[in-house]
């Protein structure tokens, strides 16, 4: 039946197996005979173009509608928990920045206030590297949103959002190149500061960005919200109210849409969020439309964000003052991109001895920290973003676990998915937007 | 490492040991634990050769401050058993442990849920930490829960031995559900009363439970197309 030699057939004890390789379902439905078994089980993934990177989902299906759905995690699983154990505490953000490889921002940020915590420092970060830190969380956010609805349009047929999306993605990742010298895994905020401070280039970029977006949103919704297909593909599809939310641990914009205004900013707000002015979109179709809208209106939010923190940037330290704490090495971005600075290397190699010591000594040991526990969360573009931090009073983390909202969020696809028809998995899924790397870290 | 063990005027019949394992050279017995040899704290610069035990974890005294006393004195009215379910209580950086007895965890939790001037309506987080060495129970499964109708966080902890388990909260927080999987997956702890108690990071016939303080950084050979390298903690050490 099957002519492609990758699109083969074969027989086994738990009945014909097909191997599909898109366009030809016609092919499998003239394999079985829809009066004597209508049962059909889909490995979707792990290598789905739809399944936003490598999730499998084991589908088993009556003609068009899910029956059951198992979904199938751990494939991206890279043991970064543990090998945390194994480095210093600031060695750790370049690892933790890797997990959600779409808000690294956000992943370095709650890494470094739970370690901030455990040291009892959280004070002592100064004004300007809390403002910018802001800022780039924000930026994140942006990003992130701009990928979801860059991916989710893909997914749902819009494939010219999938381009504008990531277009726009790359203007904030250049800020971010400008500034770290990485486009993504940053490494940018450290326990204590900032690896680099802002240059005033990258705030001329912010600015531009600042102006360019809001008329280029305008245009992306004026292209999906008035589509039709567009709103039958997301209008009443993976339908999940508060209660189902808060049973399976939906956080962020999943919950949002579902009517419920808990951000973690204004609720259990940290690095000053409530001094910002910005208000917390909600929907209350809990729908995937509802949570479109709630990501569109949240970019907003964002860019509000960003203004405001832009506004109060005071040139000042981004380091904390206590130098048994503070990176020695001032790194200075050259063209090769961020390494150390000259005038450092030649003041420790040249002039102070004390300098050289205390150098590799907090660059090769690293500082200790006190025992204990910490839980930091904050408000990560998918969710709430938990660190759980253990310190047994080395130099070392004695555990860091992270509650990666894609992890949790991922549980709700069988809720959204058993009853409805195939294509709104695609639907569902997409709407919870979750980044595997995170997931499975 | 013997190269002179069937060699004929000097030239070796046999293929040199590690030879078919692709390896480098034979490695001596790998370091009890750490890559590269390292020992005690890891501390690569030498200079700081204090290994520090973990303190135990006493008792905070009364008053806890702010919501803590408020949640202590809410939970003891709701929940009769409470004396014998609390071991201790910890207030340390403005974060509240309560220390519960393994049995009695799902029943804290559905009070914790339910009771309205507690009402913990979401588990955040699920995870665990393996004390190895510094306590007899080395296993403590935390929870951390997060009341929005008060805008409160509690964290749980109980600690059980290897082998001992865990009643499952999935019937209180479905949430608890992957995130049990996942301290089974890595920690070994049963959950007792769990639906589907199976791994989920690691391939379902994956052997032991990596994150385990006595299981190696590494582990496994890194098969690539054929070649086998050796895990990192047998590789050549320079020392």
């Amino acid at each position: 039946m099957t002519t492609s030699e990758y699109a083969t057939e074969r027989e086994t004890t738990e009945g014909r197996v097909f191997t599909v390789t898109g366009g030809d379902w016609d092919t499998i439905a003239a394999g079985v005979d829809p009066l004597s078994n209508e049962k059909i089980v889909v490995n979707m993934g792990p290598q789905h173009p739809s399944t936003h990177g490598v999730l499998r989902l084991v589908l088993e299906l009556e003609g068009e509608t899910v029956v059951e759905c198992r979904p199938v995690i751990g494939y991206l699983h890279t043991g970064i928990e543990k090998n945390l154990e194994y480095r210093n505490w600031t060695q750790g953000v370049t690892f933790v920045t890797r997990m959600d490889y779409l808000s690294n921002m956000s992943n370095e940020a709650g890494y470094c206030l739970a370690v901030e915590k455990l040291l009892g420092i959280t004070d002592q970060i100064t004004e300007r590297a809390t403002t910018i830190r802001v800022m780039f969380m924000e930026l994140q956010r942006i990003a992130s949103h701009l990928v979801w609805l860059a991916t989710t349009g893909m997914e749902l047929g819009a494939i010219s959002m999938m381009l504008y999306g990531f277009r726009e993605r790359e203007y904030i990742l250049d800020i971010f190149e400008e500034t770290s010298g990485l486009r993504m895994n940053n490494a940018y905020i450290r326990p204590g500061g900032l690896a680099q401070d802002l240059p005033e280039s990258a705030v001329r970029k912010i600015r531009d960005f600042l102006v360019y977006l809001p008329k280029r949103l305008k245009e992306y919704e004026a292209m999906l919200s008035d589509q039709v297909i567009w709103q039958r593909r997301t209008q009443g599809v993976a339908v999940l109210d508060v209660t189902g939310c808060l049973a399976l641990g939906i956080t962020g914009p999943v919950l949002r849409a579902a009517g419920l205004p808990w951000d973690l900013r204004k609720t259990m707000p940290y690095c000053g969020y409530d001094t910002y002015e910005f208000d917390v979109p909600t929907a209350t179709t809990a729908d995937v439309w509802g949570r479109y809208l709630v990501r569109i209106a949240e970019i907003r939010e964002s860019l509000k964000i960003v203004e405001q923190a832009l506004d109060r940037l005071r040139p000042g330290p981004v380091w904390i003052a206590d130098k048994k704490i503070a990176w020695p090495s001032q790194l200075a971005l050259g063209v090769d991109g961020l390494g150390n600075s000259l005038e450092h290397v030649a003041k420790i190699m040249g002039q102070s001895m004390e300098s050289l010591i205390h150098h590799f000594k907090l660059v090769t040991e690293g500082f200790r920290v006190p025992p204990g526990q910490v839980y930091v969360a904050i408000e990560h573009p998918r969710g709430e973003l938990g660190v759980h931090a253990v310190s047994d009073g080395g130099t070392h983390p004695y555990r860091v676990h992270y509650r990666e909202p894609s992890f949790v969020n991922l549980q709700a696809i069988p809720a959204m998915a058993e009853g409805a028809l195939l294509a709104d998995v695609i639907a569902g899924g997409a709407s919870l937007d979750p980044v595997m790397g995170g997931c499975d870290r | 490492m013997s190269i002179s063990s069937g060699t004929e005027g000097g030239v070796p019949t046999t293929a040199p040991t590690g030879a078919e394992l692709g390896a480098p050279a034979q490695t001596p017995p790998s370091p009890d634990k750490g890559m590269f040899g390292v020992k005690g704290t890891g501390d690569v610069s030498g200079f700081g050769r204090l290994v520090r035990p973990r303190p135990a974890v006493f008792d905070s005294p009364r008053p806890y401050g702010g919501y803590f006393d408020d949640v202590y004195d809410a939970l003891e009215e709701a929940y009769p058993a409470f004396s014998e379910a609390i071991e201790k209580v910890v207030v340390d950086r403005a974060e509240l442990t309560l220390h519960i007895r393994p049995e009695k965890i799902t029943e804290v939790c559905q009070v914790m849920r339910d009771d309205e001037s507690l009402r913990f309506e979401l588990c955040s987080s699920v995870d665990a930490v393996d004390y190895l060495g510094s306590d007899e129970r080395r296993f403590h499964v935390t929870y951390q829960l997060t009341s929005m109708t008060y805008r409160r966080r509690v964290r749980l902890e109980v600690a059980v031995p290897d082998g001992v388990s865990v009643p499952s909260v999935t019937g209180v927080y479905p949430t608890a559900d992957w995130q049990e999987r996942e301290v089974y997956d890595m920690f070994g702890v049963v959950f007792a009363g769990h639906p589907n108690l199976t791994r989920i990071l690691m391939p379902d016939d994956w052997e032991g439970h990596p994150q385990r303080k006595d299981y190696p950084l590494g582990g496994v050979p890194v098969e690539y197309k054929g070649a086998e390298i050796p895990p990192p903690d047998q590789r050549r050490v320079y020392q």
